[in-house]
C-alpha cells in the first residue's frame, strides 16, 4: 500500500479478497451505469440543444420501457444482494475451531485477553492461518472494532457480547480503529493488529504469563462461591454447568434459549431474567461485583466445561457444536 | 430585505401593481403575515443563515483535517464542530429547505389556491422553527453539544457532559415545525386544488411534496418522542436506553433511524420534484413517463419506511434481520433509478436551453447518479460492513444530500427567482457559480470515497499520516465549493435592486404559478384559474424569444 | 397582517366563519377535518414510539414488568377508564347538540365533558401520589422489594427492571395526562365560545374536531389501561 497516496487498502485476511472482488464487481457495474447516463445526458443535451425552428417533440412515455428499466436494474441489484449476503453470512458465522480472544473496549482503549492469559492494550497479536474469534464487550458506550486490512467491523456494545472472526493471511502491522463515535478521544482509540507467522507467534506467546483465562475463571468460580450451588457431582441448587455452552436450555416460563456467551453473561449479572426450568430464583446478582475482565474469565471457564471437571455420569460428552451453524464447520 | 426593494420596484415598474412584496412594509406585516409567500421568504432568510453557519463549521472541519495531527483545535472542540455541522445542516437546513422555502411559495400557486389550507399554522411552523433555531444557537453559544447528530445512546445519555437536552429540545421543536408543514401541504393538495386540476394533472413538484409530507407526518413524531426519552433518561437517570440500567441502546437506534432514514427522503424528494420542473421547462417537453415519475415519489416514501435498519448492519442486529433489511433497501433503488432514466429520456427529441437552472438539473443527475449507486453499494451488506462509519458513507450521503438536495434547491431558486423577487438574476455569474459548485463538490467529496474504502473512519479528529493527501484534496475542493455557494447569495441580493424586471413568465414555462404576475399578488390569482390542460403542455406555450435567459449580462 | 386582515374583513362580510382563502364553507370544513385526522395520525405515531419501547422491554424483562404491573391500582385505573368512556359519549352528544343548534344543551355537555376530564386527572393525581408514597417513582429514592404473585409465589425482581417499568409508566401516562390537560383547556374555550353562540348547525367544525381529538386521547387510554394494568394479572 502506497504510504503517500493509498488508493486501496491492504489485503491481510481471507475476507479481504472476497470483499474486494465484490467491490470491484460493484465498481464495474456502477461505472458502466454512470458512464451510460453521463454519455446519454451529454449526447442528448448537445444533439437537442435549442435551435430556432426546431421544436421539441412531445412523447408521452412508454410502459414497456418503464417496466424494462425497473426490472433489469432490480435483477442486477439482486446479484449485489445475494453476493453481499453470502459474504456477510460468512463474516457472521465464526468457524467452530476458531481461537477465542476476549476484547473489552472502554473510553478510549482496547483491552485484549488471550485464552492463554496474555493481555494486551491497543494491540492484538495473531498468527497467520488461524481462525480468530473475538468476543467483545464495552465498559461504557458503544465502540466499533474496525480493521480495514481485514475488511471487518463490528460494534462493541455495553451489557452484551458481540463477536467477530477473521483469518489473517499476511504478516504485518495493520490499523485497528474505533469506528463508532465514542467521545473526546474517539480518533485516538486505535492500535495495531500484529499478524505474525505461526512460529513467531508461538514464541511471542511463550514470552508472556501463562495463566489460561479459563484457569482464572475456575479460581473465580470457587472464590465467588459459585461452586457451592453449581455442583458437578450432585444436583445443587443451581444447574450443573457441564457442557451447557451452546446447548438449548428450557426455561421456567416455557421458552427455550441457546446458552451462548450472552446467556451465560446475563445469567451472572441478572440471574432472575431467565430461570432454568426446575430451579428457584435464588442466585444473587453479580452486577458490580465482577469486572468485565473477570466476567470474561468466568464465561471462558463455563465454556471450557465440555466435560465435567470431576466425573459426572449421564451427560453427553460430545464437544460443543453450534446449532446455529449450517456451515458444517469442523468440530474441535 | 424587502423593504429596500419595493421603492425601486415601484419607481421602475410602469404600473406599480399591488403584489405580496409591497402589500405592507412594516416589520409587523412580515412577522405576523399569514401569506404563504411571505412566510416562504422568512424561511428563505432563516435557512440561509443556518446554511452559512453550518457551512462555517464544515470549513472548520476541512481545515482541521488538512493535517493528520489535530493541531487546529482540541479534540472536544472538533467533536462539537462536526456535531453542530451535522445538526444544523440536517435539522435546520436540509429538512426545511426545499419544502419550507420553495414548497411554501409554490404549492398554493401551482395548484391555483389563494393560500395554504391553514395559513396561521403555517406561520406557527416558522415560529417553531425559529424557536428551535434560537434554542440551538443558545445551546451552541453556551458550550455546544458533542454527540454527533445521531444522538447515539448511551453516549448521549451518560457519556457526554455537554448540553444534550437543549439540543434535543431544539430538534423536538423543529420536528413539530416540520410536522405542521407536512400536514398543511397534504390538506392543501387534497382540498384546495383549482377546478379541473385533477391528480393526474398535478405538477411533479406537487407530487414530490405530497410524498415528502406523508413522511413528515408519519416519521417526525417518532423522532420527537425518541429525543424526549433521551432527555428524560438524562434528566432522571432512567434506564430506557442505557444497558447498565436495564435499557437497550439498539432500541434507540431503531427508533432513531425509523425517522432518520425516511428523513433522507424528506430532503431529497422535493429536490427531485424541482428537477422534474426544470427539465420539463428547459427541454420544453412533458416529462417522459409522467405517471411513473409521480408514483415513484410515493414508492420512495413508502419503501423509505421499510429500510431503516440498514444503518445497523454492524450494530449487533441479528443475521437474518440484516439480510431482510439489505434486501428491502434495494427496493428504494428501483424508483430512484426510474426517475433518473425518465429525466434522461425526456431530453430525447427535446429543445434544450442551457440556462442556469438547467445546468443545475444536469448537475443533479450527475451527482445523484453517483450518490445513488454508492447507496446500492452500502445496501450490499458484505461491502457495508467494511465501509460503514467511514468516509465512504460521508461521501455517499454528501453526494445525495449536498449534491442532490442543494443542486435541486439552487436550480429551483434560480428558476423561480423572477417569480419570488420580480427580478432576473445575472445569468453569466449564475452559470459560473453552477460550474464552481459542480467542480468544487466533486473535488471535495470524490476523494472521500477512496478515503473511506482505504479505511479512514468518520468523526476522526486526527488520522494516520497516509490519509493526508486525499484529505488535502478534499479541503482544497471545499474552498472552491464555498465560493460556489457564496456567489449566488451575493448576486441574488444584488439582483433585488439592480436585476432587470421579470415578466410574468420569463421562461415560457407551463404551470399555474407562471400565469400570475411576478411577483404574485397577495392572494396569488386575480381570478381562480380553471385548468383544462394536462401538466407540462409545452406544445401549447411558445418558447421565450431569447435562447438564453433574459437579462443575461 | 393588518393589510391582509383588511382584505379578509371584506370577505368575511357574508359568512363570518369562512376564511378568505377558501372557496366555500364546505371546502373549509373538509380541509379542517382532514387536517385534524392527519394530526391524529401524528399523535398515534408519537405514542407508537413509546408503545413500541414498552412492548420490547416487556418481552425482555417479563418477570419484572409483571411484578411491577401488580403494583398499579386496578380500581382507580378501571374507574378512570369508565370516566373516559362516559366522556366520549358526552362529546358525541355535544356534537349532536351543536348539529341541531341547541346551544344550551351543547354548553351543558361540554361542561360535563370538562368535568369528567378533570375527574380523570384528579384520580390520576391520587395514583401518582400513591407511587410517591410507595417509592415507585424512578430516581434515587426508588425502591422495589420482592413481591408475590396471586398464588403467593415469590417473584424475584431486579429493581432496575421494575424501575424501567415505572419509567415507561410515568412517561406514557404522563404524556397522556398532558394530552388530557390540553383537551380540558380546549373544551373550556369551546364552552365559552358555544355560550357566546359562535356555533350554528352550519358551522360547528371546531366542536367536531375537538371531539375527534378527545376520542383519540380516550382510545390511547383504552390501550394504556390493559397494557399497563391488566396484561400481567392472569399470568
Amino acid at each position: 500500500m502506497s504510504k503517500f497516496l493509498p488508493l486501496w487498502p491492504d489485503q491481510a485476511s481471507t475476507m479481504a479478497s472476497q470483499v474486494d472482488a465484490l467491490y470491484i464487481y460493484l465498481l464495474l457495474v456502477s461505472g458502466v451505469m454512470t458512464a451510460l447516463i453521463y454519455i446519454a445526458v451529454t449526447v442528448l443535451a448537445i444533439k437537442y440543444r435549442r435551435v430556432p425552428g426546431r421544436d421539441a417533440q412531445q412523447i408521452e412515455g412508454s410502459t414497456l420501457l418503464e417496466i424494462t428499466w425497473s426490472i433489469v436494474p432490480l435483477f442486477v441489484m439482486m446479484t449485489f444482494f445475494i453476493w453481499g449476503a453470502v459474504i456477510y453470512f460468512q463474516e457472521r458465522t465464526p468457524p467452530a475451531d476458531a481461537t477465542e480472544v476476549y476484547v473489552v473496549a472502554k473510553q478510549w482503549m482496547w483491552k485484549i485477553e488471550h485464552m492463554e492469559g496474555q493481555r494486551e492494550i491497543n494491540q492484538l497479536h495473531v498468527p497467520t492461518g488461524q481462525n480468530i474469534k473475538l468476543i467483545m464487550t464495552s465498559q461504557d458506550v458503544i465502540h466499533s472494532f474496525f480493521v480495514p486490512a481485514f475488511r471487518i467491523k463490528q460494534d462493541v456494545l455495553p451489557g452484551r457480547y458481540t463477536t467477530l472472526w477473521f483469518k489473517a493471511t499476511q504478516p504485518g502491522r495493520y490499523h485497528l480503529f474505533c469506528a463508532e463515535y465514542c467521545g473526546t478521544n474517539h480518533s485516538g482509540m486505535g492500535g495495531d493488529i500484529v499478524v505474525m507467522e505461526p512460529q513467531d507467534y508461538a514464541q511471542w506467546m511463550a514470552g508472556g504469563p501463562s495463566a489460561p483465562l479459563q484457569e482464572t475463571g475456575k479460581q473465580l468460580f470457587t472464590q465467588l462461591g459459585c461452586a457451592t450451588c453449581h455442583r458437578f457431582d450432585v444436583q445443587g441448587r443451581g444447574p450443573n454447568l457441564t457442557a451447557v455452552y451452546n446447548k438449548p436450555v428450557l426455561l421456567e416460563d416455557g421458552r427455550t434459549v441457546i446458552a451462548d456467551e450472552n446467556y451465560v453473561r446475563e445469567s451472572i449479572l441478572n440471574p432472575t431474567a431467565k430461570i432454568v426450568s426446575g430451579f428457584k430464583p435464588v442466585m444473587p446478582t453479580f452486577q458490580g461485583i465482577v469486572s468485565d475482565e473477570q466476567l470474561n474469565a468466568l464465561v471462558a471457564y463455563v465454556k471450557s466445561l465440555a466435560q465435567p471437571p470431576t466425573g459426572t455420569a449421564g451427560l453427553q460428552n460430545q464437544p460443543p457444536t453450534s446449532p446455529a451453524q449450517p456451515q458444517n464447520t469442523q468440530v474441535q | 430585505m424587502a423593504s429596500t426593494v419595493i421603492p425601486a420596484n415601484q419607481t421602475l415598474a410602469p404600473t406599480p401593481k399591488l403584489n405580496y412584496l409591497n402589500n405592507g412594509h412594516t416589520l409587523k406585516s412580515w412577522l405576523l403575515t399569514t401569506d404563504h409567500k411571505r412566510i416562504a421568504l422568512l424561511y428563505l432568510i432563516s435557512v440561509t443563515v443556518f446554511f452559512f453557519l453550518g457551512g462555517f463549521f464544515a470549513m472548520l472541519i476541512r481545515l482541521e483535517l488538512l493535517t493528520p495531527q489535530g493541531d487546529l483545535m482540541q479534540a472536544d472542540t472538533y467533536n462539537k464542530v462536526f456535531t453542530m455541522h451535522g445538526m444544523i445542516m440536517v435539522f435546520f437546513f436540509l429538512i426545511p429547505v426545499v419544502p419550507a422555502v420553495l414548497g411554501n411559495f409554490l404549492v398554493p400557486l401551482m395548484i391555483g389556491a389563494k393560500d395554504l389550507a391553514f395559513p396561521r399554522i403555517n406561520l406557527l411552523s416558522w415560529y417553531l422553527y425559529i424557536t428551535a433555531g434560537t434554542l440551538f444557537l443558545h445551546c451552541m453559544l453556551t458550550g455546544g453539544v458533542d454527540t454527533g447528530w445521531t444522538f447515539y445512546t448511551p453516549y448521549s445519555t451518560v457519556g457526554s457532559n455537554t448540553n444534550v437536552i437543549e439540543a434535543g429540545l431544539a430538534v423536538f421543536i423543529a420536528g413539530f415545525s416540520s410536522i405542521f408543514t407536512g400536514l398543511n401541504f397534504i390538506v392543501t393538495i387534497h382540498r384546495m386544488r383549482a377546478p379541473g386540476l385533477t391528480w393526474d394533472r398535478l405538477p411533479l413538484f406537487i407530487w414530490a411534496n405530497y410524498a415528502t409530507s406523508l413522511i413528515m407526518i408519519l416519521g417526525t413524531p417518532v423522532i420527537a418522542i425518541t429525543v424526549v426519552l433521551v432527555a428524560v433518561e438524562r434528566l432522571f437517570h432512567l434506564g430506557i436506553f442505557d444497558p447498565r440500567l436495564g435499557g437497550d441502546p439498539l432500541l434507540f437506534q431503531h427508533l432513531f433511524w425509523f425517522y432518520s432514514h425516511p428523513a433522507v427522503y424528506i430532503m431529497i424528494l422535493p429536490s427531485m420534484g424541482v428537477i422534474s420542473e426544470l427539465i420539463a421547462c428547459f427541454a420544453r417537453k412533458r416529462i417522459f413517463g409522467y405517471k411513473f415519475v409521480a408514483l415513484s415519489s410515493l414508492a420512495i416514501a413508502v419503501f423509505g419506511f421499510l429500510v431503516w435498519a440498514h444503518h445497523m448492519f454492524v450494530a449487533g442486529i441479528s443475521l437474518y434481520a440484516a439480510m431482510i433489511f439489505s434486501f428491502l433497501s434495494f427496493s428504494v433503488g428501483v424508483p430512484s433509478a426510474v426517475k433518473v432514466f425518465n429525466w434522461t429520456a425526456t431530453l430525447y427529441k427535446s429543445s434544450i436551453s442551457y440556462a442556469t437552472p438547467m445546468l443545475y438539473a444536469f448537475g443533479f443527475i450527475g451527482l445523484f447518479t453517483i450518490g445513488g449507486l454508492t447507496g446500492l453499494m452500502l445496501a450490499t451488506i458484505g461491502i457495508d460492513v467494511h465501509v460503514t462509519d467511514t468516509y465512504f458513507v460521508v461521501a455517499h450521503f454528501h453526494y445525495v444530500m449536498v449534491g442532490g438536495v442543494l443542486m435541486g434547491y439552487l436550480g429551483g431558486l434560480h428558476f423561480w427567482w423572477p417569480k419570488i423577487s420580480g427580478r432576473m438574476y445575472p445569468e453569466s455569474w449564475a452559470k459560473l457559480s453552477a460550474l464552481l459548485v459542480f467542480v468544487g463538490f466533486n473535488l471535495t467529496f470524490f476523494p472521500q470515497f477512496i478515503l473511506g474504502y482505504v479505511g479512514m473512519p468518520r468523526r476522526y479528529w486526527q488520522y494516520p499520516p497516509e490519509f493526508q493527501v486525499l484529505n488535502v484534496l478534499s479541503t482544497a475542493g471545499s474552498s472552491v465549493l464555498a465560493v460556489g455557494y457564496l456567489l449566488p447569495m451575493i448576486y441574488l441580493l444584488w439582483s433585488l435592486k439592480y436585476g432587470p424586471i421579470a415578466e410574468a413568465n420569463p421562461w415560457g414555462a407551463a404551470g399555474l404559478e407562471w400565469q400570475t404576475t411576478s411577483p404574485p399578488p397577495t392572494f396569488n390569482f386575480d381570478e381562480t384559474p380553471v385548468v383544462t390542460w394536462e401538466a407540462y403542455n409545452y406544445d401549447e406555450i411558445p418558447a421565450p424569444k431569447q435562447l438564453e435567459a433574459p437579462g443575461a449580462r | 397582517m393588518p393589510d391582509s386582515q383588511a382584505i379578509v374583513m371584506e370577505h368575511e362580510a357574508h359568512n363570518p366563519a369562512l376564511l378568505h382563502h377558501f372557496a366555500d364553507a364546505q371546502q373549509q370544513k373538509n380541509a379542517a377535518s382532514l387536517g385534524m385526522w392527519l394530526f391524529l395520525v401524528t399523535e398515534i405515531m408519537f405514542f407508537g414510539g413509546m408503545f413500541c419501547a414498552y412492548l420490547v422491554y416487556r418481552l425482555a424483562h417479563f418477570n419484572a414488568f409483571a411484578a411491577a404491573s401488580q403494583q398499579l391500582s386496578i380500581g382507580m385505573g378501571a374507574f378512570n377508564t369508565a370516566v373516559l368512556i362516559v366522556s366520549s359519549i358526552t362529546v358525541v352528544l355535544a356534537v349532536k347538540a351543536a348539529e341541531a343548534g341547541k346551544r344550551k344543551v351543547l354548553v351543558g355537555y361540554l361542561i360535563i365533558t370538562v368535568l369528567l376530564g378533570m375527574t380523570f386527572l384528579v384520580v390520576k393525581g391520587f395514583e401518582y401520589r400513591e407511587k410517591f408514597e410507595k417509592h415507585h417513582v424512578p430516581g434515587s429514592t426508588f425502591k422495589f422489594t420482592d413481591t408475590f404473585d396471586d398464588n403467593g409465589k415469590q417473584i424475584p425482581v431486579n429493581p432496575k427492571e421494575a424501575e424501567l417499568f415505572f419509567s415507561l409508566y410515568f412517561a406514557m401516562t404522563g404524556m397522556h395526562a398532558l394530552h388530557m390537560i390540553i383537551g380540558c383547556g380546549l373544551f373550556g374555550v369551546l364552552t365559552v365560545f358555544a355560550w357566546k353562540g359562535h356555533y350554528s348547525p352550519g358551522y360547528f367544525t371546531p366542536i367536531e374536531n375537538a371531539g375527534l381529538y378527545w376520542h383519540l386521547v380516550d382510545i390511547i387510554w383504552i390501550y394504556l389501561f390493559p397494557l399497563l394494568y391488566l396484561i400481567s394479572r392472569h399470568s
